[in-house]
């Protein structure tokens, strides 16, 4: 192992660690928002909205993120829309993982005791009144899970926009291998970047658990 | 906004030899990922530590490492330690590993929701501790895992798309192909990704029916 080599490339790793960092987070934000229209859209009462965000969630979840990638990236001029690599990427992760997320919104709404609804109906709230101040807060807590799991798996997925030029994690990685010949040195440090990254929301996932916990014991 | 598909059918037959490469990737990459994922899961659960802790350790780093990072190490790694590998089974052996992992995962989890009854009951009628486990321990909790296994098959069929990075032929590679020779990425790549879908349906089909057929069992 060649450990000067890979002080060396740490400062560069580090800022490349960054640009997966914010990759992340703005489809996170984009892919959250998406997943509450879609989750909102399969309870609706409407049946072709139903339709729409159930056809939604299985057209996303069928395909390959990297395809999507291709289609949006590669064909979106020939339909008007020329992003740059990076608003590309972080589009098209946003609504990919938000067609996952929303199946776990949707379970955890589905999740909270169906009295919830019927008693807060009858004291003459109205659907969305019920959902926004009584079910959803509740169904929050059972939510984080399954959305801290959906945002490590983004995580790992920023590495597919290196295929489209964003210079992020993996990108830096293949490109220190290609001048330095050191596959094994420079992976583990691109590697470990990765572990951190997963580590500090596997963290965060757990804090909120724990905060969502203490609030559901001091209301009980 | 100009869309042509009337080119597509002319590459027809390139992109199906693609699908049908895909679905034989997905077969042997899943086979690899269920057989090795199986072996882990036993050897951290009944093993020594001297294996297990490394076995969870390899679990760990490749559950929490992207799967294009993890080819690239295979892909570049390899051929430093001088092994020569056609890019093919470079990519078929790492999809393979990565998933082992999370299956081993599901197959620990299904081990030890076995009923300890079982061993007791298998170790009273004579089986030794070893043959309770391959006769009885293991097929029960594999069968538990199946429906989980198999979504994770259908995770790999779409991560096989990867594998086009490292230029392995296959359904991506293939449309990147017709697209180098008519200029047309949006028509090539969403008849790419309807084919995925088509093939993912069918999975999720075969899934359905495989868990019907399991419950019966038990």
């Amino acid at each position: 192992m060649d450990f000067q080599l890979m002080g060396q490339i740490l400062p560069f790793m580090a800022e490349a660690s960054l640009l997966t960092v914010s990759l992340t987070v703005y489809s996170l934000v984009i892919g959250l928002f998406v997943a509450m229209i879609v989750a909102m859209g399969r309870f609706s009462s409407v049946k072709p909205i139903r339709w729409v965000a159930t056809a939604y969630v299985s057209i996303m979840r069928g395909t390959p993120l990297l395809v999507q990638l291709f289609i949006i990236f590669f064909g979106g001029p020939q339909f008007g829309l020329d992003l740059k690599p990076f608003s590309a990427g972080v589009l098209t992760m946003g609504l990919n993982i938000g067609a996952y997320m929303s199946e776990g919104i949707k379970g955890s709404i589905i999740a909270v005791d169906k009295g919830q609804t019927e008693a807060s109906r009858s004291l003459g709230f109205g659907r969305f009144d019920t959902m926004r101040l009584f079910i959803f807060p509740q169904a929050a807590a059972l939510m984080i899970r399954s959305l801290g799991v959906n945002t490590v798996i983004l995580a790992k997925s920023t590495a597919l926009v290196s295929t489209i030029g964003v210079v992020e994690l993996t990108y830096s990685a293949q490109r220190f291998v290609t001048s330095t010949y050191k596959p094994f040195e420079v992976f583990a440090v691109a590697g470990a970047a990765y572990i951190v990254i997963v580590g500090a929301i596997l963290l965060t996932v757990r804090g909120l658990e724990h905060l969502f916990d203490a609030h559901r014991k001091a209301a009980a | 906004m100009s869309f042509d598909f009337s080119v597509v059918w002319s590459y027809s037959q390139l992109l199906l030899t693609g699908l049908l490469w895909t679905i034989f990737i997905t077969v042997l990459a899943g086979s690899i990922s269920i057989l090795l994922g199986i072996v882990i899961a036993t050897t951290t659960l009944y093993g020594s530590r001297i294996a297990s802790l490394p076995m969870r350790g390899i679990i760990f780093l490749f559950m929490g490492t992207p799967l294009l990072l993890q080819l690239y190490l295979l892909y570049y790694g390899l051929s430093q330690v001088g092994i020569m590998l056609p890019a093919f089974w470079t990519g078929v052996i790492g999809l393979g590993l990565h998933y082992a992992a999370y299956n081993a995962d599901i197959f620990q989890a299904s081990l030890k929701a076995v009923d300890p009854g079982q061993m007791e009951a298998a170790r009273s009628l004579g089986f030794s501790r070893g043959a309770t486990r391959r006769y009885f321990i293991i097929p029960q909790a594999v069968l538990t895992a199946l429906p989980q296994v198999g979504n994770n098959s259908i995770i790999l069929l779409k991560d096989t798309a990867v594998l086009s990075v490292l230029g392995i032929s296959e359904l991506v590679l293939d449309a990147q192909r017709a697209i180098s020779e008519t200029y047309r990425p949006f028509e090539f790549y969403f008849t790419a990704a309807l084919l995925y879908y088509v093939v993912n349906l069918a999975m999720e089909f075969m899934l359905s029916i495989a868990g019907r057929k399991t419950e019966e069992i038990r």
